[in-house]
């Protein structure tokens, strides 16, 4: 019986050895060596602060920035409390929520909607983790004559930065067509850096 | 739906099986004791804790000994998790775990269930995160497959009165299959965006001028094992719909395929060793049509209207609520089936906003029995106890002792294998009447009425089912759930696994029989349809009452919605 205890005991110490610390230390040192910038979080600076990272929301809400998703996750886009909303299809807080969304992003793009745009799913549901870096070329779209507006620039240069910001299926069956949200506003600032009060 | 959607749910399936194929003959000689590279670290192993890893072992020695190495790991955890205030690695600070709470999770670890009450990035240090949380995904994954591969020993043998050696099972499935392949696709991850990172959480200044705290940590390590040991505990609180643990499409279709590929190698290595490949073919392919089954409903139940977005007159071509653009329907509907049909309960959107259908075929999935193909091993065992009570009714129907692998099926098997296939409905079923009635479990609710049962029925059913996926409002770090949960997570585990050994045992010892003329052949297309035909009337029969009164009613109350 002790001996059992103790070759239990024993064979569970090596294990933690083995796979809790030498396998995840040796993946952390290879990784550091080989793939720095993917092993830190896709970290992105702009000169010489860091921003976010290329695959963590941020909650965008000027006119002249593309817009994320609603999210769920703490009070919105928190990168620490990560969360969907949980709600089930028929819940009242999420039919509320919905339609608050919805009738924000119609007031925030009046000439989209004029022109006839239907509002993606999307645009007005929460991500399972409230932090997907992401929204569909059609809600990109919806938006591209307001940042264009707001920042004073033609539709075909606002079209064209979200163009190079989206994503195409991976080997043509995988996923989904996406445009990726910082990228495209770390575009625009780049086309036009006056327009961007809040940065330094 | 699109072309699209159906192709790459075609695509993930084909190319999960086929890779289960290979794989599956280095696990049968991994069984066998022929892979022997890293004898040398064996020996490390067999030696410090004083065991012999070569004498093979009776059924009972066998269980007690992968019982003992469980509950070594459960206390080692349950100590790292209540002290890791005071270990190091622990850059945010974070206090001890609560008494009920290191117990749920340090059972949910060791079962392989990885149901969370918590979320990781606001609970658990690096340290608890490596050391605690990855190790027992490698442990109870090789526990799995030891009892797997200790099954398909006992039916090659002849006569036999040993089943295998635990230390030995164990040891070489963690060290030959389990490490390397993690090793791998670890590091795939890291070069696809997983983190990898001992530091503490980032700060950034969005170009908004805001503040945004981005947590970090060693993902990637944990996110491999996780997912190739059907484990499907987190890293984070969003499990694999968070970007850092699952960031692209790509990622996607390498964490489902290692979710599913051993469970589905183990059937393959179990051919190999019981000297059966035929009849494991049929299991194989009882799986594989489950599995595809569970996908394309989801995918249909996922591309229906929901009535708050209908509400607004926005695009209705799927319920994105808890879904990511990246992955889409079709990504999500597949990843739901294979997790759920794998006992593994990673998730990468969020069940409890899936449309009623979705989330209850989910769910389903689960009662079904956790073999559609099931945890690493654990699957591999369950669906062999289904194959045992299918030649048994067959038996029945025809007047004849029934046989299985030229080993005839008698009252004893049959005793302990609906003795394992009982475990499911009456905990799950008992401690759902329970919580529906007092106040105490109540108070965890999200969401009341209809979908506040399907919430109660899922979690129990995930905790016993070993699965770990939630319907995730309900917040479930109170006494009353973790201490529950936690129960029914062992019970699910060991009142399981210790029958199938019980059963190992029984078969080993009897004499392998020719097929005469009177064998019921299993390895026929007749075969694989009895066989689905008992899993899906036994799991239909014991669960469809609740189910009637969950996901079945609220579809039609949400039809009625829409049309309005």
């Amino acid at each position: 019986m002790l001996k059992l205890f103790r070759a239990s005991f024993v064979m569970m110490a090596l294990f933690i050895a083995l796979c809790g610390l030498a396998y995840p230390f040796a993946i952390t040192g290879i990784a550091k060596l080989l793939f720095p910038a993917q092993a830190a979080g896709g970290l992105v600076e702009r000169s010489g602060h860091v921003v976010g990272s290329r695959l963590i929301a941020q909650g965008f809400s000027r006119p002249e920035y593309l817009h994320p998703r609603p999210s769920a996750a703490g009070n919105g886009y928190d990168a620490v409390n990560s969360s969907g909303s949980n709600f089930g299809p028929m819940d009242k807080k999420l039919i509320d929520r919905v339609a608050g969304d919805a009738a924000k992003i119609r007031a925030d793009n009046p000439d989209a909607v004029r022109a006839g745009a239907v509002l993606p799913a999307d645009a007005v549901t929460a991500s399972g983790s409230g932090l997907d870096p992401d929204i569909s070329p059609g809600y990109a779209a919806l938006q591209a004559p307001r940042i264009a507006k707001a920042r004073g620039l033609s539709p075909s240069e606002v079209e064209k930065v979200l163009a190079d910001a989206t994503r195409e299926p991976t080997l043509g069956v995988l996923g989904e067509r996406r445009v990726n949200v910082l990228e495209a506003n770390l575009a625009l600032d780049a086309l036009q850096p006056r327009a961007h009060p809040g940065a330094r | 739906m699109t072309w699209q959607g159906w192709a790459e749910i075609a695509f993930v399936i084909g190319l999960t099986l086929a890779l289960s194929w290979p794989l599956g003959i280095y696990i049968a000689n991994v069984w066998r004791g022929k892979v022997r590279w890293l004898s040398a670290l064996e020996r490390v192993f067999y030696g410090a804790s004083g065991v012999d890893g070569s004498k093979g072992q009776g059924w009972l020695v066998y269980a007690i000994g992968l019982l003992a190495v469980d509950a070594a790991g459960f206390f080692l955890l349950y100590g790292i998790l209540r002290l890791q205030d005071h270990l190091p690695l622990n850059p945010q600070g974070f206090g001890p775990l609560s008494p009920h709470l290191a117990f749920n999770t340090a059972i949910s670890f060791v079962t392989n269930t990885n149901w969370q009450s918590y979320g990781g990035e606001q609970t658990m240090s690096h340290l608890s995160q490596m050391a605690g949380l990855t190790v027992q995904n490698f442990v109870s994954a090789g526990v799995g497959m030891a009892a797997a591969a200790a099954l398909a020993r006992a039916f090659a043998a002849n006569r036999g009165d040993t089943i295998g050696n635990v230390w030995s099972d164990i040891v070489r499935n963690v060290i030959y299959v389990l490490a390397p392949m993690s090793i791998v696709v670890a590091l795939v991850l890291v070069a696809l965006g997983v983190p990898q990172t001992l530091a503490a959480h980032a700060d950034a200044v969005t170009l908004e001028g805001a503040k945004q705290t981005i947590a970090l940590g060693p993902v990637a390590s944990q996110e491999a094992i996780k997912m190739l040991g059907t484990n499907g505990g987190g890293f984070f609180n969003a499990n694999s719909a968070h970007p850092f643990e699952n960031p692209t499409p790509f990622t996607n279709l390498i964490e489902m395929v290692a979710m599913n590929v051993i469970g589905f190698a183990c059937v393959i290595a179990f051919g190999i060793v019981a000297g059966a490949r035929k009849a494991a073919m049929a299991l194989f392919g009882a799986m594989a049509i489950l599995l595809s089954g569970a996908a394309a409903s989801i995918y249909v139940a996922e591309s229906q209207p929901t009535p708050a977005v209908h509400a607004v007159g926005a695009s209705q071509t799927a319920n994105m609520e808890g879904k990511e653009v990246r992955f889409g329907t079709a990504a999500t509907a597949v990843f739901a089936a294979m997790t759920t049909g794998a006992s593994c309960g990673a998730v990468n959107g969020m069940h409890e906003s899936f449309t009623p259908l979705g989330g209850g075929v989910a769910m389903f999935m689960i009662q079904l029995g956790e073999m559609l193909p099931g945890g690493v091993g654990s699957g591999l065992y369950g669906i062999v106890v289904m194959a045992i009570l299918a030649v048994f009714v067959a038996g029945l129907m025809v007047g004849r002792t029934p046989e299985y692998l030229g080993k005839k099926i008698e009252a004893r098997e049959v005793k302990f294998a609906v003795l394992a296939v009982l475990v499911l409905p009456v905990v799950l079923l008992g401690f759902s009447a329970v919580a529906l009635v007092l106040p105490i479990a109540l108070q965890g609710q999200l969401s009341t009425g209809v979908h506040g049962l399907s919430e109660i029925l899922y979690a129990y059913t995930s905790a016993v089912g070993n699965n770990g996926s939630a319907f995730a409002g309900l917040t479930a770090n109170s006494w009353w759930w973790n201490t529950t949960l936690g129960i029914a997570m062992a019970l699910g585990r060991f009142a399981y696994v210790v029958p199938v050994l019980a059963i190992a045992g029984a078969v080993a010892a009897k004499p392998k029989l020719a097929p005469t003329a009177g064998t019921l052949p299993v390895d026929n297309g007749l075969f694989v349809a009895l066989l689905v035909g008992i899993i899906l009337i036994l799991g239909g029969l014991q669960y469809f009452p609740a189910l009637a009164l969950g996901p079945i009613v609220e579809h039609f109350q949400m039809l009625a919605a829409v049309a309005r």
